[in-house]
């Protein structure tokens, strides 16, 4: 592996020895020494939480970062090109990490450049850290990937985080259960993908009465934007929201997840059951991103 | 060698015939094809074929297609069939075929697709052969071959 920009790219294997990685880095049977490594985070579009993850990651392991974050101090401004400014910063660092509103614009920053390159997020088309420390969260609560039945809420036509676990998933004999409004079902090409691999799955209206036999519940937010109308949202919002209640007679091992920020897709009585797993999740963001920064760097 | 007698009777000594093209698609195959020299042209449009209902044919005295006008060709029309003719005889019959890599032909439809940001090539695949669909090798979009635009 030479850079990280799509899951597309990945094979069962690769996500396999990843989730390994990580697993022994968490545990401190691997202790990546990046001592003098820098990491140049170029964050086009703001991005808190995935910066913060990242710049922890490496940091945890003796490395350093340096940080763009908005392109207002750079040269971008001055009419540079997009190429000069990345060949420029690669002279300074040993990994690129980025993220941009741009689409494919990791995949073309790691054809410009010598480093590797890790893609922190391009527009509406991939997320693959988020993809793997969501695969690492559920391997790690499961203890394994294969014939779970997952369930995923909320806005699932345009959040890429769903689109990107859902295909990392479908490597694996796995079964969905999906839950949106109409109009923010899962969109069609990712459901031909599913039916093409055999995957089964299902689209539900509401959270409430279909969650027993699930193993995972990945909730999303849903924009109140989104709607047509103030009201339309209201109508709604009810069948997405998550609370304690709801979770009386699910599986014991289920777990709930969520990518974060939330909002009030799950309600705080959650947050104290056995379920509520979120925030071990964003957790599980820095040993993955260790991993993938260590393979990358030829540290492990 | 019914197809060898058709090509004489339009009489084209030495050049190129775009056969089998998908009827209604003539206009865009002229738009790919270089004419810059004023060579003569002869267009024929909704004919009867037995091989695919209707279709459109173009012949061209003196000319050899590029690769990269014959890879735009088959993105348009990939059933068309291309012939090399050589004092009235074929020399060369093909069967025009998607090629799985699309190197800088597309415009990718994305607007926020770098290609569309850069100056850079674009760069597809095919991913499905019937319907054909192909997919930008950047930003992962996959579209149906006839939503894609050429490059000029």
């Amino acid at each position: 592996m030479k850079n990280l920009i799509s899951m597309r790219d990945l094979s069962k294997d690769e996500i396999l020895n990843l989730m390994d990685i990580a697993g022994k880095i968490e545990t401190g049977k691997i202790i990546p020494d990046l001592q003098r490594k820098l990491a140049a985070l170029l964050f086009f579009e703001p991005s808190t939480r995935t910066m913060f993850s990242f710049d922890t990651a490496m940091k945890r392991m003796n490395g350093d970062t340096i940080i763009m974050s908005g392109t207002k101090n750079t040269s971008a401004k001055k009419g540079e090109t997009f190429a000069d400014t990345l060949q420029t910063i690669a002279q300074y660092s040993d990994i690129i990490i980025m993220r941009s509103p741009i689409e494919g614009a990791a995949r073309y920053a790691s054809e410009v450049v010598d480093v590797p390159v890790v893609n922190a997020g391009d527009g509406a088309n991939q997320h693959p850290t988020q993809a793997l420390l969501d695969l690492y969260s559920i391997i790690k609560t499961q203890g394994t990937l294969e014939n779970l039945k997952i369930g995923l809420a909320g806005d699932l036509r345009f959040g890429r985080t769903v689109h990107s676990l859902a295909q990392a998933m479908a490597l694996f004999n796995v079964e969905f259960k999906f839950f949106s409004p109409s109009f923010l079902q899962m969109p069609q090409y990712i459901k031909d993908d599913l039916s093409t691999k055999n995957i089964k799955f299902e689209e539900l209206k509401d959270i409430e009465g279909n969650i027993d036999d699930l193993d995972i519940l990945y909730v999303t937010r849903i924009q109140k934007e989104r709607f047509a109308s103030p009201e339309d949202y209201e109508k709604v919002k009810g069948s997405y929201i998550l609370n304690k209640s709801m979770l009386d007679g699910v599986k014991t091992n289920m777990k709930v997840m969520h990518p974060l920020p939330r909002v009030d897709e799950i309600a705080t009585d959650v947050d104290d059951t056995e379920y509520a797993y979120y925030f071990p999740q964003a957790k599980n963001g820095v040993f993955t991103r260790q991993a993938i920064i260590s393979i990358l760097l030829g540290e492990v | 060698m019914e197809q060898v007698k058709q090509i004489k009777v339009n009489a084209i000594k030495n050049g190129t015939v775009i056969d089998h093209i998908t009827a209604g698609r003539v206009q865009k195959v002229l738009e790919i094809v270089n004419l810059d020299s004023p060579e003569t042209v002869m267009i024929g449009m909704n004919l009867h074929s037995n091989k695919i209902g209707k279709k459109d044919i173009i012949k061209i005295e003196n000319k050899v297609l590029s690769q990269d006008e014959v890879n735009s060709i088959a993105l348009i029309a990939p059933k068309a069939t291309l012939i090399i003719i050589k004092d009235f005889e074929v020399v060369s019959k093909d069967y025009l075929e998607l090629p799985e890599k699309i190197s800088n032909l597309i415009v990718c439809p994305n607007p926020k697709c770098i290609t569309n940001e850069e100056i850079i090539n674009s760069e597809f695949r095919l991913t499905e052969d019937t319907p054909p669909q192909v997919r930008c090798s950047y930003c992962e979009k996959k579209y149906p071959i006839e939503e894609v635009k050429i490059k000029k």
